[in-house]
């Protein structure tokens, strides 16, 4: 399964208006490997993402995305591989209708119209969202509009699952339930966040960017736990790994894989 | 801009009666969309002093209506919101135009007049009708069988954009005017200037959500086309539809009803 590796070598990006975005990135993730790219506002991390699927280009390095280098020619077939989903839903949900959306990445590829039937419905089923099919998605709740959007790009089978903030603005349960469905994916999963109890939850490995360069890469409970690094590029520990804040005591304990749960309990 | 935000949410609410379930609803877009041309064209084809003729021509609106279940209080206000707009368009034909063309007793009715009351009815028809269109088929069908009927394409996905992101910037609007409301603090602010800087952010977000919409569309493989995917037919019903509401207009349209029903009732009477 070797093409679902990404493998990204001396990224440089420089905007048109002059401000360097990204200075020097590398790094490979192979398959099967659920990444949490992380840093500060500016860091780099949206415009990292938006080279993955070849929807900014390169001032400098290459991209290869399973052996492929990203360029003109490969693009189609880079995106139906590289499914991403964007940080406002209202970017990425422009049909008239739920259905719509869902089918349209399939409908582009050019699939059947009962495959692409089959294949909404079942996508929808997955996400937890078969009962808006026929909606327009200006009606859906914020949390309903995520999961549609991530259904979206499901359709069109990526091996690699790459997420913009996938978490923001969602309230805790719409929150909990979307953890729960990218845990399950078996894809190649990468995500920007600034919610780092989610990307500790769901990513085995970080990345932190700081100011358009990679300034740490490694094991998240490594690269939670060195307090001088997340200091110096804006971040701290996840709240999950600090102190209880009524009884003062020290972090709850983590185990992993599973998620953290906070013991304290608090009586009277 | 508050109102704004409440004619959208009633935008909103035209669409979702687009989901209910009736004789009406259940035909072919096209089918809907062929009457409502006709009658649309029937009634913009009236000289411009005709008044009497027109009133016949409520039967369509009003069995629509009533068939297809839509609240007609909501089609009213519907309406009522775009009166400003007609008024300003006929509200000098009674001072240019003042030949008098009816005499009701020592009462002379100006031509102007006339032409001004003809304008009303006329936009509440045509507006009507179009409000009821999209009521009992919803705007993306509408786009859908103007395409089937040989609209180019590049127009129709236009207008599916453009129905689809009024929400989203009609919440963006709503949220700037808001800022500047506060921040304004009764008084009138900065006046037209802030106004001026406001919709020039407003376009400027509109182009990058334009240029973010047009990236999630290539990362799903968009090249261009739209596939359609739905498919609905158009049968004996339809063609019923058509042929009978076309058939009713053109013959309204050829006689005056509503003069030889006045001539039949003056007639009993001499």
């Amino acid at each position: 399964m070797s093409h679902h590796i990404v493998e990204v070598k001396n990224l440089r990006h420089v905007y048109s208006d002059g401000t360097v975005a990204l200075k020097d990135v590398s790094f490979i993730i192979t398959h099967g490997e659920s990444v949490g790219i992380i840093g500060a506002n500016g860091a780099g991390k949206s415009t990292l993402l938006q080279h993955l699927n070849g929807s900014l280009e390169p001032t400098g390095g290459s991209i290869h995305i399973g052996h492929t280098p990203l360029s003109k020619g490969t693009l189609p077939d880079i995106r139906r591989t590289v499914g991403m989903v964007f940080q406002d839903p209202d970017d990425q949900l422009f049909m008239p209708t739920v259905f719509d959306d869902v089918a349209f990445g399939p409908l582009n590829l050019g699939y059947a119209t009962a495959d692409v039937e089959q294949r909404v419905t079942e996508v929808l089923e997955l996400v937890g969202a078969g009962h808006l099919r026929d909606k327009p998605p200006y009606h859906l709740s914020g949390g309903e509009k995520k999961r549609v959007a991530i259904a979206t790009v499901l359709s069109m089978s990526p091996d690699i699952l790459v997420m913009d903030e996938p978490t923001n603005g969602l309230d805790p349960f719409a929150r909990r339930q979307l953890m729960a469905l990218m845990r399950d994916f078996e894809h190649t999963r990468i995500f920007t966040s600034h919610d780092l109890d989610m990307v500790m939850e769901l990513c085995d490995r970080v990345i932190v960017l700081h100011e358009g360069e990679v300034r740490a890469d490694g094991p998240a409970m490594e690269i939670f736990g060195n307090d001088k690094l997340l200091a110096e590029c804006r971040l701290e520990k996840p709240l999950s790994m600090q102190g209880c804040p009524v009884c003062g005591g020290g972090p709850a304990r983590v185990s992993r894989p599973h998620p953290p749960h906070h013991h304290h309990h608090h009586h009277g | 801009m508050a109102s704004i935000n409440k004619a959208v949410l009633d935008l909103k609410r035209l669409d979702l009666l687009a989901n209910n379930d009736s004789v009406i609803h259940r035909l072919d877009a096209r089918a809907k969309v062929l009457v409502t041309c006709v009658f649309i064209l029937c009634i913009v084809s009236y000289d411009r002093y005709e008044l009497s003729a027109l009133f016949p021509f409520f039967i369509f609106p009003a069995v629509l209506i009533a068939l297809a279940g839509l609240p007609p209080l909501f089609i009213a206000k519907k309406i009522a919101l775009l009166c400003p707009f007609v008024l300003v368009v006929g509200i000098f034909n009674p001072v240019f135009d003042r030949e008098v063309l009816v005499n009701l007793g020592p009462l002379g009715i100006s031509g102007g007049w006339i032409s001004f009351a003809s304008i009303m009815v006329r936009s509440i028809l045509t507006v009507g009708a179009a409000f009821i269109l999209v009521g009992v088929t919803g705007f993306t069908a509408v786009c859908q069988a103007l395409e089937r009927l040989g609209m180019p394409q590049v127009f129709a996905v236009q207008l599916l954009f453009l129905y689809r992101y009024i929400f989203v910037l009609s919440e963006e609007g709503g949220r700037a005017s808001r800022a500047r409301e506060l921040r304004s603090c009764g008084r009138k602010g900065l006046g037209i200037r802030s106004f001026s800087s406001m919709i020039g952010h407003l376009l400027l977000r509109t182009w990058q959500r334009a240029e973010r919409i047009h990236m999630a569309m290539l990362a799903r493989g968009f090249t261009g086309q739209f596939h359609a995917y739905r498919q609905s037919s158009f049968g004996k019903a339809e063609l019923l539809f058509v042929l009978g509401w076309s058939a009713l207009f053109v013959f309204l349209r050829i006689n005056n009803v509503s003069r030889h029903l006045g001539t039949l009732i003056t007639g009993l009477f001499t």
